[in-house]
């Protein structure tokens, strides 16, 4: 590690990249960007959500060109068009959504990926190949393993694997850790650091400083598309880096205030005569998952008014399906549904989400907005009715604006109401729907990944916001693979694992270790079995 | 920077939205009539003369003109009944058959209640087409909103059914026994005519046509129901999870829009033939489909496409004549004029990133 950081003043950079700048319409996502990177070197890439990060690695990769500024290879002026022209020079890069076909086999997988790939080739010098790299870097898989039924930590192995067999010598990874849990990032990070010393270099994006800090050789931090600083590794401390990420220093810690919440001073005074009936029931719920589906089996789980139910899982393991169900999206096979007492199997999801249901997905712009519609009618989505006038022949649009503009207000966001929302950033519009789907007091909120490419700031608030929901006597089901968020918000924790509960706690009776290895599978007991088998 | 301001003013009129539309389908029509001129010539024919030819007869005389009206109406309705199922992501390639259909159900009131007064026969008549088309179109979509078949494909296939229905009828039940040898119902009463205006065969049918196109635009921009058919069309997936009642807007726009394709049978038979025929419909409902792709659902654009694919129909029966060219020339004429517009993502936007 410290040879790399030495190096970095004497030695040619493997890669430099020189006032790279990229327009989109009216936002510079990279401003005159200025970026080395040595062999042999593990570079984070740190910066809050439209900071610019993706933008200048897929310029990179050749996925979008650069309006201005030069790349050069080891010194040498080179022209990077199509992710092709990347793999050429030996760059690759490990995308955010994993880039497996899910019915073949790892080495299938692995193949397709390959140019020198042979037109007849032999399985077993590509098997012998495979073992050899997975053997001397940790990154064990069976070559014949159908990647679908990979747990998400070894997909990425397989996705590492295929670049280093394609010869990739500068690896670019975009979030790598978010689908991990804890023990496989620790794991990720040795493989890292074995690949390093033999001379590979890496770009980690990410916004998760303890990782940054943990791993990275030298730290570049963007912050509105332009470079805030570069520094070693070994310089860099968590206060300073927040400091070149925001131009204000803000404070990440979450005000929680334990109970405060009690049913008598409620201003939703709508549960009637018991007081703490729950909002959502499930009994013995179950699910027939199709194609890749998880199904899930005999859930039972109830959401408190006032309580924030947190649901630890990798993702895969039904989360999806659990929120589904919540929303009727998804038909149970077996077992009940009870909404605030009442059997809802026969209303539907509009009928829901005017009882007050909101739902926040995993993935915003599949699963929450219309991409060639703006902001503003976004916004009214979830609620024409109650923009609907003269019976739904016209829109009140300035109600819908005033709605938005409180319900961004209250985060301190904001948008132009008439941007398309698929020119919005993953980030952007998490914001966006977190907004829409907060704004009308809800009852029950489902949230799945709530932070998830959010930044630290944005992050934040998103959880104070879900805390202050909670305060006000809303109960959340809180889904997410964030295990620090999990641990520092809900008052109850369920682990989830193939569709199967397996463990609830309260937070301050299990630690992260423990509840990682449920999530993975393993029973707390095998947890030191485990350990001495990695 | 500076510099990018200055040209954004200078290029303002080139730039607004009406300018670069109507320069769009400039380009479209003189590519595409380039081609066919090219055609032509390759088959031995004086392509400007031809065009010449095409252009005077229809546009340059008053009949010529009100004929390419009359072939525009059943376009317009068509063209609307594949735009309006389209805004929701349904491909309906039907409105062929529910044009059939809504033709057969309104001839069938026609010839059971000659007696009634056109008050009241005509709407009668307009209904019973509508439902008639609505119910072709509900087969295929409510198959569709199960998750079980295709709309696509089961629409596409209906439209072979519907015409073999009619001519059962036609050459069955419901043959006149006055007409010797060319298969037809009785002529309808004068109440089941719909009005005709200054002596042309343009009738009543255009101003419902247009009448529709207003609604389809006003609604799909305005209304609550727009909206959500938006939603619906740009994102099943989102506009489910946010409460919006996906398959009863699949199955409503497709109904609609098979409604108005029946629409467009009824007034052909009603306005043009005044009685059932079999074939009554030179493919309409493709030509709609067509047009409506053509215009990418756009109501501007559908009154526009309409016009010029009348035209250019009407025309085949000028060269005809005039050119001694098979009718079949025109179908040339119309596959290039489809496959320069396909071609319009690479050539007319700018790649966005």
């Amino acid at each position: 590690m410290t040879s790399a950081a030495l190096q970095s003043s004497t030695v040619q950079p493997l890669l430099t990249m020189r006032g790279i700048t990229k327009r989109f319409q009216h936002v510079l996502a990279n401003d005159r960007v200025d970026l080395d990177i040595f062999p042999g070197e593990i570079h984070a890439l740190l910066g809050e959500n439209g900071a610019g990060k993706s933008t200048l690695m897929k310029i990179l990769y050749g996925f979008y060109r650069a309006d201005a500024g030069e790349i050069r290879l080891r010194g040498e002026p080179i022209q990077i068009r199509t992710p092709q022209d990347a793999r050429r020079v030996h760059m690759g890069m490990v995308f955010q959504n994993l880039n497996l076909i899910p019915a073949m086999t790892v080495a299938e997988n692995i193949a397709l990926f390959l140019q020198d790939l042979p037109a007849i080739y032999q399985p077993k010098n590509l098997y012998e190949r495979i073992t050899h790299f997975s053997k001397q870097y940790g990154l064990e898989v069976n070559p014949q393993d159908i990647v679908s039924q990979l747990a998400i930590g070894e997909q990425q192995k397989v996705e590492i694997l295929k670049l280093l067999l394609s010869n990739a010598k500068l690896l670019i990874l975009d979030e790598p850790t978010r689908v991990l849990a804890p023990h496989e990032i620790e794991a990720l990070y040795q493989v890292l650091s074995k690949l390093r010393s033999d001379g590979y270099s890496f770009v980690l994006i990410t916004h998760k400083m303890k990782e940054v800090l943990q791993c990275a050789d030298r730290i570049t931090v963007l912050r509105g598309g332009r470079v805030a600083g570069t520094l070693q590794g070994r310089d860099a401390n968590e206060d300073r880096l927040v400091s070149l990420m925001f131009d204000k220093l803000v404070s990440t810690r979450i005000d929680r205030q334990e109970a405060a919440y009690s049913p008598a001073s409620g201003s939703k005074g709508s549960l009637k005569g018991s007081k703490q009936q729950p909002l959502l029931q499930l009994k013995g719920a179950a699910t027939r998952g199709e194609g890749g589906a998880a199904s899930l089996r005999d859930i039972n789980l109830e959401v408190f008014p006032g309580e924030i139910l947190g649901i630890a899982g990798v993702s895969g393991n039904g989360q999806k399906e659990l929120g589904d169900v919540v929303l009727g999206m998804e038909r149970l096979v077996k077992g009940h549904k009870l909404l605030f007492g009442k059997d809802y199997s026969r209303q539907s999801i509009g009928d829901l989400r005017k009882d007050g249901v909101s739902f926040i997905p995993e993935n915003p712009l599949t699963m929450a907005t219309v991409p060639f519609m703006t902001v503003l009618e976004n916004m009214a989505l979830t609620q024409p009715w109650r923009y609907a006038r003269s019976g739904g022949l016209r829109i009140d649009w300035q109600a819908v604006r005033q709605d938005m503009e409180t319900a961004l207000g209250k985060f301190g966001f904001s948008f132009s109401p008439y941007t398309l929302a698929r020119s919005l950033s993953g980030g952007n519009l998490q914001r966006l729907i977190i907004a829409r789907e907060m704004a009308h007091h809800p009852r029950l909120i489902v949230a799945s990944y709530l932070t998830s490419g959010l930044d630290v700031q944005s992050a934040t608030v998103a959880r104070q916001a879900l805390l202050q929901a909670r305060n006000e006597g809303a109960g959340v089901l809180l889904i997410s693979e964030d295990l620090d968020e999990l641990f520092s918000l809900s008052d109850r924790l369920v682990v989830l694992y193939e569709g199967g509960i397996v463990g609830e706690f309260k937070p301050s009776e299990i630690d992260v270790y423990t509840v990682g290895h449920l999530m993975t599978g393993h029973t707390v007991n095998q947890h030191q079995v485990m350990d001495t088998k990695g | 920077m500076a510099t990018l301001s200055t040209t954004n003013t200078k290029l303002s009129l080139f730039r607004s939205k009406p300018f670069q539309v109507g320069a769009r389908y400039m380009v479209i029509f003189v590519v595409a009539f380039i081609l066919f001129g090219l055609i032509l010539f390759l088959a031995g024919k004086h392509p400007v003369e031809a065009i010449q030819d095409i252009l005077v007869y229809t546009l340059g005389t008053p009949t010529g003109f009100s004929e390419v009206i009359v072939r525009m109406i059943p376009l317009l309705f068509t063209a609307i009944a594949v735009a309006l199922p389209s805004r929701v992501g349904l491909i309906n390639v039907g409105a062929e058959g529910q044009l059939y259909i809504g033709g057969l159900i309104a001839a069938g009131v026609a010839i059971t209640f000659p007696q009634l007064p056109a008050w009241l026969l005509l709407p009668f008549m307009a209904l019973a087409g509508m439902g008639g088309g609505a119910l072709w179109a509900f087969l295929p979509v409510f198959l569709r909103a199960r998750g079980l078949v295709n709309e696509t494909i089961s629409s596409l296939l209906m439209n072979y059914v519907a015409p073999t229905i009619v001519s059962f009828f036609v050459y069955g039940p419901w043959r006149s026994r006055g007409a010797a040898s060319t298969p037809q119902t009785v002529d309808f009463s004068e109440s089941a005519r719909l009005p005709t205006f200054f002596d042309t065969r343009v009738h009543l049918g255009l101003v419902i046509a247009l009448i529709i196109l207003v609604l389809f635009w006003y609604v799909m921009k305005y209304t609550r129901w727009g909206l959500e058919m938006r939603a619906v069309g740009g994102n099943p997936q989102a506009a489910r999870r946010n409460g919006i009642a996906w398959a009863r807007y699949l199955i409503l726009a497709m109904c609609i829009g098979g409604a108005i394709a029946g629409l467009a049978g009824m007034s052909e038979i009603s306005g043009i033939h005044g009685r059932l025929r079999p074939n009554f419909s030179p493919g309409f409902g493709f030509t709609g489909f067509l047009i409506s792709w053509l215009s990418f659902g756009n109501p501007v654009g559908i009154l526009i496409m309409s016009f010029v694919i009348a035209i250019i129909t009407s025309g085949g029966d000028i060269l005809q004549l005039k050119q001694d060219l098979p009718y079949a020339v025109l179908n040339i004429l119309l596959a290039i004029t489809l496959y320069v517009v396909l071609a319009k993502p690479t050539f007319f936007e700018r790649k966005k990133a």
